[in-house]
């Protein structure tokens, strides 16, 4: 036992700690400064975001038929590509699962999920554009992709973390692998699945707006284009739309999820 | 609670499981199992009793493959269980029961179906993610339930019972495989003692109703001196002793456990 010197303060003081803070806030004002990021410009920059403002009151809604036919384009391409994302996304989890799959099968498959975790879905929908031409399918097919690496890695966690007591058992009754699948794991961990799809949903909702921009379906390309033309008060009826589209989104899937459990 | 009489009848039937030459080695040069010679009757109840980390679950995790054995035999109705492989080895694992020290239940099941569970090694994954089961499991699955005392809660889901209840799913479980040898992994040592006594009994009269051996590891000397018609002391991953309980002196146990403050403390007190 070390005895406690009495004048010592008793919490340890880590100077690696307090250097590596300071470094990083004189980074911070070093970038903000090589930037030309401060204040000035915002108080400039005020005056033109009033007029901003103003050019976008009252929202302009006599265009409100290709507004909802955007808009069901941008939902259908977010239920699609959920819906197939998931999907493959279940087998995909399972064949990364260390504590199921050999190291041969999930470093592969590992290498798959990171690969499409590791583009922003716009990035991914322009290639998409360029491979598949113009419109929804690019757009589901970079969300699909984009679902993939979230989902499939999730699952994959979920399925690592459950408790291999009921697997042992299943397995000693003499049940084939898909059977200790199915009643050994997928109880474990139907739960969270559901959890990570709804939310996928979410995600994939708000992105399946933005794809547009680049040309790949949806109302991202409407709202790119008013813009262009300095349709203010069209951007902001579209931009109220989107917000309404979310908002009843994350209704439904709250209900589903309170389904489900 | 009534004693349940030991049974004699081993002593005249064949041999149902014979172990020859089992090693079993985690780290190659480390033997946890050195070498195990047995041999099980086609009845009766048979205690392994033992100090912990000797081996007991590695030998009974050896029998029906959740573990893999380093070398040797295990005879099983005319199969070396130790060189199976696939479906052989899933076939065979059907005939053998299993009961768990942590009951090992799928916690988000219902009781029935996690009896029905015993039947997956011969219904096919579509028919068991569909919940088509054939009729006879399930009627099968109501009769055992009412044998386990549990058929009012067929329904409930099995992280909603008491361990004691656990553990008698556990035990329908592996009896819904109408196993030819029960294996039992400490099966009473998360249970309090009115409860391990009940367990123990239904285990040894669903045993003796269907006429098949039982191999318990067990802790509790006196309940294995209490069920067992034969008990094996397992040491340092060797038999130090084989024979009836009334076989069991102090003195074998002390040899078995090592020291002797033990046993003025937990055995004569019951």
């Amino acid at each position: 036992m070390k005895s406690i010197p009495s004048t010592a303060y008793p919490f340890r003081a880590s100077w690696p700690a307090r250097i590596g803070w300071a470094a990083l806030l004189l980074y911070t004002l070093y970038a903000m400064a090589s930037l030309d990021f401060n204040l000035g410009r915002f108080i400039s920059g005020f005056g033109n975001g009033a007029l901003f403002l103003g050019r976008m009151w009252p929202p302009e809604f006599t265009r409100w038929q290709l507004l909802v036919e955007d808009l069901v384009e941008s939902l259908q391409i977010a239920v699609l590509a959920s819906a197939i994302g998931v999907t493959l996304s279940l087998p995909l989890g399972m064949l990364a699962a260390r504590n199921l799959m050999p190291a041969w099968v999930t470093w592969p498959v590992r290498g798959l999920i990171v690969l499409c975790r590791s583009f922003h879905p716009v990035i991914t929908a322009i290639l998409f554009v360029k491979a598949i031409g113009f419109g929804a399918a690019a757009g589901i097919a970079a969300l699909v992709l984009f679902s993939i690496g979230f989902i499939a890695k999730l699952f994959a966690e979920a399925i690592e973390e459950i408790s291999l007591k009921p697997v042992e058992a299943i397995r000693a009754t003499g049940a084939s692998f898909p059977n200790v699948v199915i009643f050994a794991v997928m109880p474990q961990v139907f739960g969270r699945f559901l959890n990570f799809s709804t939310y996928q949903i979410e995600v994939n909702l708000r992105n399946s707006t933005m794809v547009g921009i680049v040309g790949a379906g949806g109302i991202g390309g409407t709202l790119f284009a008013a813009f262009q033309r300095f349709d203010y008060d069209f951007v902001a009826a579209i931009l109220l739309s989107i917000i309404a589209l979310i908002m009843v989104g994350e209704a439904l899937t709250d209900r589903v999820r309170t389904l489900f459990q | 609670m009534s004693q349940t009489p030991p049974l004699d009848g081993g002593a005249f039937t064949a041999p149902s499981l014979v172990v020859r030459n089992l090693v079993k080695a985690y780290t190659p040069g480390i033997p946890v199992l050195k070498a195990l010679n047995l041999t099980f009757d086609s009845r009766g109840l048979t205690a392994i009793i033992g100090p912990s980390g000797t081996g007991k679950s590695t030998f009974i995790r050896c029998i029906n493959r959740l573990v893999e054995p380093t070398s040797g035999e295990i005879l099983f109705k005319g199969q070396n269980l130790a060189r199976l492989r696939g479906r052989a080895l899933r076939h065979a694992r059907r005939r053998i029961g299993m009961v768990f020290q942590e009951y090992n239940l799928v916690e988000r099941l219902t009781v029935l179906e996690n009896l029905l569970c015993g039947r997956l090694g011969y219904v096919p994954a579509w028919r068991a993610w569909l919940r088509r089961y054939p009729p006879a499991d399930i009627a099968a699955a109501f009769a055992l339930l009412e044998q386990v005392g549990l058929d009012s809660l067929a329904v409930q889901r099995a992280d909603a019972l008491s361990g004691g209840q656990r553990q008698r799913v556990g035990i329908a479980r592996a009896m819904m495989q109408e196993p030819d040898l029960l294996l039992a992994d400490e099966p009473t040592s998360s249970l309090d003692p009115k409860t391990s006594v009940e367990i123990m009994t239904l285990m040894a009269d669903l045993g003796r109703r269907r006429g098949i051996p039982i191999i318990v590891n067990i802790h509790n000397v006196a309940l294995a001196a209490r069920f067992a018609d034969r008990v094996i002391g397992l040491c340092r991953g060797e038999v130090v002793f084989d024979g009836p309980p009334r076989a069991l002196s102090d003195e074998m146990l002390k040899s078995i456990y090592g020291g002797q403050d033990w046993l003025t403390a937990s055995f004569q007190q019951t």
